[in-house]
């Protein structure tokens, strides 16, 4: 028999990050899941064992924290060393209104889309590199794409963060190391509880199954589900003046 | 409000109803709106999979349950399997092949109803049954122990041991008594995951009787078709369809829901007496009929015909329309089940799916368990307004006049005093209803204010 996949995830109760998981648990994998919450974190790993996972490991803290490193990456080496797949896939929206007021929590939503990603990356990205094989899945968002009134702190960490990717993608490739950004449009999870949906939103499972086929096909970019790519390329090519009445 | 997000709340699609859908993806959080200290009528939703409006609540809050869809622990030996209570069945199913029980089969859930896409906790609010009634009894039979949530902000484990008056009331109990968060269910060995089926001509309603008792010790699934263009001596003509485990054989998985099959409801319905002619005369001389003649199939295409096209009840178009399943006792069972049908074919209203079944001898696992012994019939009517109405009120006084009864997974109009004269231990289970819990049926039902 193979030796099953090893899969860490960076943000496992993400409601994206538990579909991804149930699809590698399907084929056995082993998996390190990192989070905040010890009690969400026992229950997906309580989920995904049920759903053919070979092992589940958890380590919980708070991923902006850069005192956390260590632990995290001296329980994830104890839990199954390099993993095969990482996925980051925490994050918060923040509240553009309220942290444009509020300069503190604006860093904040920078620090945890940004900062906390590329700090947990850059180690995990030398690992595979030094190995010489590899996946690095990232969520980003189509909202890094273009400044919008509505959401740009996010956006601006979420953009930043696939600049970042664009650039370790190209640092990685001679190491066989993929590198996968991938951009979903709404998608209906517990972040955009309070919004109104609409048919343009996807289910976390629609996204996932998207998410696993991009990383076993090692893609670049994603845009999930597909037809956010066209939408976001007349997003970007929309004339300033036009987009400042439409006020996304 | 008859969809959310595109999905519909209540299958039937005929009661619309002003309520607030929450979706919690914790089960503390679930718990919490349980116990939410305003007093607004709040009610346990899952896939809204039955008809009528017993997962509505008028004016109140529906704690929807199917992001709360993670298996908690299974263990091999036993077959016991605990999960969240917005676990689909399918989702179970999924699992399945990978479950090898102890003598070389599969562990496999006793009790599925005709869709396989319903919440574990929709299962047991409903106490729902299967094809093999006559064998495991319903869904709440198998149930070992659930944990259910209160408005008083208590979490109540239930079994046959602990809180049992409450576990009984729960089982069958319409989503009334509380919001279930987790249960375990006691699965079966099966040998097989394919199925042998037949599939017999009955020319009567005499027919299906005999089959279906011929059919009790060795069949597994049993139901049948009825064409209800039918009349006189040919009433009850139809199609018995039976089918038990192979041994060996590892099926294939039953496939996800199909994503956007019938999207949205035509305005004019598209099914009519016309279609339903052809429909029925299709059915009922389509090849590979006959006694003896077997067919192997994997148990999700026999068990689920209709979970083949996503959406199908939208074909009713805009009104929507009505299910009525009743069952009757066995001394009146033939002759009421003659009466109903005759008083359908009369009334020029033919239904699409007429499905009959018989229900073995068992005690009901819920104070409001639907299954009694004898035959049940089930009857999709597109809502015409007060036309299928008053029909419906016709086989009411039938089926009561039997002493039977109608399933409330289906039913969305009947009133309180046949629900009273229909289930007699409905004074012992308003004891345990959840002051805060309501639903558009319970307060038809006169059972709550
Ligand atoms: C095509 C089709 C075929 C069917 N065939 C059969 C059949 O063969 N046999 C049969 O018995 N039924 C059958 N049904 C009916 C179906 O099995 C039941 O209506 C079932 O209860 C639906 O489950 P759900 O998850 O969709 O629940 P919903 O329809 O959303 O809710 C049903 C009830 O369960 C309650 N409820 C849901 N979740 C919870 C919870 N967590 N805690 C407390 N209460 C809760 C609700 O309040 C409501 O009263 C069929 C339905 C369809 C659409
Ligand atoms: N939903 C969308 O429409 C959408 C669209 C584009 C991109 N995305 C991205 O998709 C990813 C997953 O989000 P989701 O939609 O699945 O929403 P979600 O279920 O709310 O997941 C977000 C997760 O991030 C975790 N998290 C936030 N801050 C953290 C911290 N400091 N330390 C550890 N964990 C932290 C949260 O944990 P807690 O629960 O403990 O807070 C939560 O599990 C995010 O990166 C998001 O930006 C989402």
């Amino acid at each position: 028999m193979s030796e099953s996949l090893k899969v860490s995830i960076y943000g496992a109760t993400s409601a994206i990050a538990q579909a991804v998981a149930r699809r590698y648990a399907a084929r056995g994998a082993r998996f390190f899941l990192a989070g905040r919450s010890p009690e969400h974190l026992e229950r997906v790993a309580g989920d995904l064992a049920v759903r053919g996972a070979a092992a589940v490991a958890t380590h919980a803290g708070d991923l902006a924290e850069a005192a956390g490193d260590a632990a995290l990456q001296a329980a994830e080496a104890a839990a199954h060393g390099v993993p095969d797949v990482l996925l980051v896939a925490f994050g918060t929206l923040g509240e553009q209104q309220r942290d444009e007021q509020d300069p503190a929590r604006a860093a904040a939503t920078l620090e945890t889309n940004l900062v906390a990603p590329v700090r947990l990356l850059l180690p995990a990205a030398a690992a595979m590199e030094r190995r010489g094989s590899g996946r690095l899945v990232v969520i980003s968002s189509v909202a890094g794409e273009r400044g919008r009134r509505s959401n740009h702190l996010y956006g601006a960490a979420k953009g930043g963060l696939s600049i970042f990717l664009a650039g370790l993608r190209d640092r990685l490739a001679p190491a066989g190391v993929a590198v996968v950004d991938v951009r979903p449009g709404f998608v209906d999870t517990p972040m955009t509880r309070d919004f109104r949906k609409g048919p343009l939103w996807a289910s976390p499972e629609r996204v996932a199954d998207d998410i696993v086929a991009a990383a076993d096909a090692g893609r670049a970019v994603v845009y999930t589900p597909w037809f956010w790519r066209w939408i976001m390329l007349v997003i970007r090519n929309l004339p300033a003046a036009v987009m400042r009445r439409l006020n996304l | 409000m008859v969809e959310r997000d595109g999905r519909d709340l209540a299958w039937g699609r005929a009661h619309p109803g002003g309520q607030e859908v929450l979706r919690p993806a914790w089960l503390e959080e679930a718990a919490a709106l349980a116990a939410d200290p305003d007093p607004l009528p709040r009610l346990g939703h899952g896939a809204g999979r039955s008809y009528g409006d017993e997962a509505l609540s008028d004016g109140g809050r529906l704690i929807e349950t199917t992001a709360l869809d993670r298996f908690v622990a299974f263990d091999p030996a036993t077959g016991r399997l605990t999960c969240e209570a917005g676990v689909l069945l399918h989702d179970i199913l999924r699992q399945v092949r990978r479950w090898r029980g102890a003598e070389g089969g599969w562990w496999f859930p006793p009790v599925l109803p005709g869709t396989r896409f319903v919440t574990l906790g929709g299962a047991i609010a409903n106490d729902v049954h299967g094809k093999n009634h006559h064998r495991r009894g319903t869904f709440g039979e198998h149930v070992v122990s659930l944990t259910l949530a209160r408005s008083d902000g208590s979490l109540a484990t239930c079994s046959a041991e602990q809180n049992p008056e409450l576990f009984r009331a729960t089982i069958g109990g319409l989503g009334l008594t509380g919001l279930i968060l987790e249960a375990t269910l006691q699965l079966m060995p099966a040998p097989g995951l394919w199925l042998e089926c037949e599939e017999i001509p009955m020319a009567d309603l005499a027919g299906f009787f005999a089959l279906a008792e011929e059919s009790e010790a060795d069949w597994e699934y049993t139901a049948a078709w009825v064409d209800c263009r039918a009349s006189g001596r040919a009433l009850g003509r139809g199609v018995f369809g039976r089918a038990r485990p192979l041994p060996g054989g590892e099926a294939p998985a039953p496939p996800e829901l199909p994503r956007l099959a019938v999207p949205l409801a035509p305005p004019v319905s598209p099914l009519n007496r016309l279609t339903l002619g052809a429909f029925n005369a299709l059915y009922g001389r389509r090849p590979g009929l006959g006694r003896g003649r077997l067919r192997r199939l994997p148990y999700h295409r026999q068990l689920f015909p209709l979970d083949a096209v996503g959406g199908w009840n939208r074909l009713y178009g805009r009104a929507g329309f009505y299910q009525y399943q009743c069952v009757v006792p066995p001394p009146t069972a033939r002759a009421t089940i003659a009466a109903l049908l005759g008083a359908v074919a009369a009334a020029g209203e033919g239904s699409f799916l007429a499905v009959l079944k018989t229900f073995g001898a068992r005690a009901p696992a819920g104070l409001l368990s639907f299954p009694m012994p004898g035959a049940t019939l089930a009857l999709d009517f597109p809502n015409r307004g007060a036309k299928t109405l008053a029909l419906l009120d016709r086989l009411d006084a039938l089926v009561l006049e039997a002493g039977g009864r109608v399933y409330f997974a289906k039913d969305g109009r009947q009133g309180a005093e046949a629900f009273r004269r229909s289930y007699p231990l409905w004074q012992e289970f308003r004891r345990w209803i959840d002051p805060r819990f309501a639903s558009a049926l319970s307060r038809r039902l006169e059972l709550t204010p």
